[in-house]
């Protein structure tokens, strides 16, 4: 058994290698196919081919939908947990805001009665999901790592519990007719309609390849380089001179504001929210996508995201041995977690250097341990 | 704001304020020890208290008790409760162990860094809710009047019952009890030993794990008993209880200061009886959020909690 | 040793999937196979797990008795169930209803039976002209949003707040009443329009949490008891309002508690114990066994070994309104719209005809009392509308 995983683990890092040894344009032609793969899935006479990938329970262009937004608030987190280090358990909560504000603004059953269109709020719930990190960070990112995950966590139920008890928020009754991105078809039906959500879906992928870009980009730049210092020693890092405060707080912001925008895409998708969208439980999925996938690699947070929402919803509708496996949904996930943890804690798809560190952490000598 | 609802019943929100917080305590301890020892959050540990509130059940079941029976009688009482704590305290110490021998110490072998033990313990906290989620139907089950409700004696306008005593008795008790363990034993040397400096502890000739173990089980046990008062106080059970419960333990436990144990009772005692006069004074919906904003609030302006972090007592 | 142990686990945790994933490939390949005019589909929508499931398989079972009746007598032309777990969570909503028009064989639901699904939900399937008959999504504001295949097979809130007042006022003659909620969409309206009945009645009100996230009422029942109230209104399901009723008895609070259709379930008992239980009232726009014509007490009886829950007769009503349809030959969408919503006809419940906006006829909604009575609810009587 072991000779197997180590095989498998050698011929993941050939396949590493040769991706990194191909010539630019290898690269380049089969991150497009890629990604025509992924803008032709939702069809259904594309995906009824690809046997049993499709959900059997519930429809495939919505899962699909679901599954490119938890990619989204992946990526986001990835920033906050992944680069900088930073435990966030609450990271829902940003979602939430961004879902509400969409919710308040534009809903008729507001008590604002603005109705506004969808994409003028867009800007809005981004902004405050932004202005919620920054105003969660200034207090909380003086404490330590485990405090952090605590009070985001209690930051994340507090969002959830004020959503189901303020007024202003109708708690379970939610916002109806919240309305939708907006274009039109030549012949005057609406693009963004209630029943296909394959423009949706379209839409987030594209935001997706956006931000991925834009995170990328960042990373590389000094304030990557700032927050993975910050990641791997944040004594050093002030003494090296990052400030490391803010740099932690733009952390913070630009993955709140990524998490806001998931929530505003949500809101303009689903027609109708409430309280009930942002249990706690969410949370922590998408962390465990994050750390699945492969915390401080982008491609990694992709691929947990995606996994995470799919495998739970691809049990739906499944039997075995008469037992209807949905059931049993959470108790694989949760089982998955800490295979994942001792077996392969830098993930599915590592970031090369984080791997390397997990190496050294293994070989260096504990005491007694 | 209701300002006078909460001064006219101000004696009974106290008095059930204090029995609810005497459960969050216990809960808070098991926390408290292994954040002590480990530096690491145990997130599993509520779904210790949940099996310890679950193994009360099924015992209560065993005897044929069901969520109609009554139990009196001095002797059947002190009887029943005895055998449910027991059975409770064991069922909890032993999950606790199997969480940390599967969960945890693969990691620690290999010097994971925290976040790993995090999620662990986050996969384990979900196996185990679920399994009991799985198996109870998601249904609630209803427990045995096994202590009597009615009040035993007045003061003021409050009565105070067997249920109310009996929690805040035994988690006096309990409490005291671990505090002598941790301060006398040589066990608890060790314990104190390892919290303050686990290197140079395994170097004077510790054993790290054994240490490690024996403070699972410390917590277990606590958590099985606070799963029968929970039982006694409630009345009935469902598999779910345990997160938001053991997230007001955790919060109770950063209250006191975290891996001090006297500031875990102190913690969670507070946070009960905050909860319960912020109900008092807001409506019975704003209860959990108050818990909440108590611990940020806190985490802000004194990290260290109230009353400091000292399981080692030399940590500064 | 131990290291094998769990490497043997992840093994098997990968081996089910794969065995999962086949076994997903074998249920599709057999939706596929069906003739033209024969093999339809009726869906039931709602919560079949979940901690609300017990009135998603009260219903589900209804549905399913009465499309076993039908398809003894039609063994021609069987009509299959289609049930789409919804755990009554509205998230999942949207991609469950898209499920069920998708498949063409799909002719019409019965659901989603909780008023949150039903507001992610109906969009979609008014959209598609599928029509919904729902047995318990009791939200008045349901049918005053212009969907085209919204229909309801009860009476709403706005019938059954005010007969719940009435039934407190004129029956129990409390004149100090503490109102709860659980802070639901439909607990928050159904006490709302208590209290608005009630008036100056209300001595009291507080809320709390649903959904299982609650245990502790001990803030709420502190209220009740300095409040001296006689009866305790409380909006909302069994789950919380069993423990309210345990909490309350074992504080000494002697107050009826009062509860509606989200509350009339066994489980009800227990959770709160049957001591605790004896005396409770819960107003319902549902029909004791005993008036539900037909064998249909006794045919369900004999299939789940139960007997029927509540809602379960309105399910097997509206499955019935759905398979007449069928029977008539309605093979379209459009078709089996029309139909319905030209439908009038006798069910077990009592008979059926809607309004224009899809709601229950008011001359055919009736309420009535139930009670608790050594651990068995039982009806009192049928509570006349204002």
């Amino acid at each position: 058994m072991t000779t197997v995983l180590e095989k498998v683990r050698a011929g993941r890092e050939a396949a590493g290698e040769r991706w990194r040894g191909a010539p630019r344009w290898v690269r380049w032609v089969l991150l497009a196919a890629v990604i025509a793969f992924f803008y032709a899935l939702p069809n259904k006479e594309f995906y009824q081919w690809l046997g049993p990938i499709p959900t059997t329970g519930s429809n495939f262009g919505q899962v699909l939908f679901m599954m490119s937004i938890y990619v989204l608030l992946a990526v986001g987190l990835n920033i906050v947990v992944g680069f900088a280090g930073l435990l966030d358990l609450g990271y829902f909560g940003f979602f939430a805001v961004g879902a509400y504000t969409v919710a308040v603004l534009t809903s008729p059953s507001s008590d604002l009665k603005t109705v506004w269109p969808w994409l003028t709020v867009l800007p809005i719930g981004v902004a405050l999901a932004l202005v919620s990190g920054v105003l969660l960070g200034l207090p909380t990112l003086r404490l330590r790592g485990d405090y952090l995950a605590i009070v985001t966590l209690g930051f994340a139920e507090m969002i959830r519990l004020t959503a189901t008890s303020a007024g202003f928020l109708r708690g379970q009754r939610g916002f109806n007719q919240i309305p939708h991105p907006p274009g039109e078809h030549a012949d005057g039906t609406p693009i963004f309609g209630v029943l296909d959500a394959r423009p949706y879906y379209w839409l987030v992928l594209t935001l997706i390849i956006l931000v991925v870009l834009g995170v990328r980009n960042l990373t590389r730049s000094r304030v990557g380089r700032a927050w993975i210092s910050i990641r791997e020693d944040e004594d050093a890092a002030q003494l090296m001179g990052v400030p490391t405060f803010k740099f932690k707080l733009w952390a913070f912001a630009s993955g709140a504001a990524i998490g806001g925008l998931a929530g505003v895409l949500f809101a303009g998708k689903q027609n109708f929210v409430n309280n009930q969208s942002f249990e706690l439980l969410n949370s922590i999925i998408i962390l465990a996508a994050v750390i699945l996938g492969g915390s401080g690699n982008i491609l990694g947070a992709i691929v947990g995201g995606g996994l995470a929402y799919y495998l739970i919803e691809r049990f739906r509708g499944v039997e075995l041995f008469g037992i209807e496996l949905y059931e049993y949904r959470f108790m694989f996930f949760g089982l998955c977690l800490i295979v994942m943890m001792i077996y392969r804690p830098q993930g599915l798809i590592a970031n090369r250097r984080r791997a390397a560190e997990f190496k050294d952490r293994r070989k260096e000598v504990i005491v007694g341990g | 704001m209701n300002v006078d609802g909460l001064i006219s019943n101000f004696g009974e929100l106290t008095t059930t304020g204090l029995t609810v917080g005497a459960i969050y305590a216990l809960v808070a301890l098991g926390y408290t020890l292994v954040y002590g020892v480990l530096r690491l959050i145990n997130f599993a540990h509520s779904e210790v208290f949940i099996t310890g509130a679950y193994a009360a059940l099924f015992t209560w079941a065993a005897f044929g008790l069901t969520g109609n029976s009554r139990v009196s009688g001095v002797g059947s009482i002190v009887f029943y409760l005895l055998v449910a704590m027991l059975v409770a305290a064991l069922a909890s110490a032993t999950v606790a162990t199997v969480i940390e021998r599967v969960a945890y110490r693969p990691l620690r072998k290999r010097n994971a860094p925290p976040l790993a033990f995090l999620i662990t313990a986050i996969g384990a906290s979900i196996v185990i809710s679920e399994a009991f989620g799985v198996y109870t139907r998601r249904l609630s089950r209803g427990a045995p009047a096994v202590v009597p409700s009615e009040p035993l004696f007045r003061i003021g306008n409050v009565g105070i019952s067997w249920v109310e005593l009996l929690i805040v008795g035994s988690a006096l008790v309990m409490m005291v009890g671990l505090d002598q363990f941790i301060n006398r034993s040589r066990v608890g040397r060790g314990i104190r030993a390892v919290s303050q400096d686990p290197n140079t502890a395994a170097l004077m000739g510790v054993n790290k794990d054994r240490i490690i173990m024996m403070v699972f089980i410390a917590g277990g046990l606590m958590a099985g008993v606070a799963g029968v008062l929970y039982n006694v106080r409630i009345g009935a059970l469902a598999y779910s209880v345990g997160f938001l419960l053991g997230l007001k333990a955790f919060t109770a436990a950063v209250l006191g200061g975290i891996g001090n144990l006297r500031g875990a009772l102190l913690g969670g005692l507070l946070l009960g009886l905050t909860e319960n006069y912020a109900s008092g004074l807001f409506g019975a919906q704003w209860k959990d959020l108050t818990a909440f904003v108590v611990l940020v609030v806190l985490l802000m302006f004194r990290p260290t909690g109230l009353l400091g972090e000292s399981l080692g007592r030399a940590r500064a | 040793m131990r290291q094998k142990l769990v490497r043997v686990l992840g093994g098997v945790a990968a081996l089910a999937l794969a065995v999962g994933g086949a076994a997903a490939c074998k249920s599709d390949s057999g939706s596929e196979a069906s003739g033209d005019a024969c093999g339809f589909k009726i869906v039931f929508f709602g919560a079949l797990t979940g901690s609300d499931a017990a009135l998603g398989i009260n219903e589900n079972n209804g549905v399913k008795l009465a499309l076993d009746k039908y398809n003894k007598e039609n063994k021609d032309c069987e009509v299959t169930l289609l049930p789409l777990d919804s755990q009554g969570s509205p998230d999942q909503a949207p991609q469950l209803a898209q499920q069920a028009i998708d498949d063409e064989k799909v002719l019409g639901v019965v659901g989603p039976a909780f008023s949150g699904e039903s507001e992610a939900a109906n969009p979609l399937f008014s959209e598609a002209g599928l029509v919904h008959i729902t047995a318990s999504a009791t939200r008045p504001s349901l049918s005053e949003q212009g969907w085209k295949t919204f229909f309801r097979s009860v009476g709403n809130d706005n019938a059954q707040g005010p007969a719940a007042a009435k039934y407190i006022k004129d029956e129990l003659k409390a004149d100090k009443v503490f109102v709860i909620d659980d802070q639901s969409a439909y607990g928050a309206g159904l006490a709302d329009e208590v209290k608005k009945a009630l008036g100056s009645a209300v001595i009291g009100t507080d809320k709390v949490q649903g959904g299982g996230k609650q245990t502790e009422f001990s803030g709420t029942v502190t209220k009740v008891k300095s409040s001296g109230a006689t009866a305790v209104f409380f909006g909302g399901y069994y789950t919380e309002g069993g423990l309210i009723r345990k909490a309350l008895t074992n504080a000494g609070v002697k107050a009826t508690l009062i509860g509606a259709d989200g509350m009339k379930d066994p489980a009800f008992i227990d959770g709160a114990s049957d001591a605790a239980a004896e005396g409770t009232i819960f107003t319902c726009p549902c029909l004791p066994p005993a008036e539900v014509k037909g064998t249909f007490a006794a045919d369900y009886k004999a299939m789940y070994g139960t007997d029927p829950g509540t809602y379960s007769d309105n399910a097997y009503d509206a499955a019935n309104i759905l398979l007449a349809g069928i029977k008539a030959g309605k093979n379209t969408r459009a078709d089996m719209l029309a139909f319905v919503k030209g439908y009038t006809g006798e069910g077990v419940v009592g008979s059926y005809k809607f309004t224009d906006k899809g709601e229950l006829d008011p001359s055919a909604v009736q309420i009535w009392a139930y009670k608790v009575e050594k651990g068995q609810i039982v009806p009192v009587k049928r509570v006349p509308l204002a």
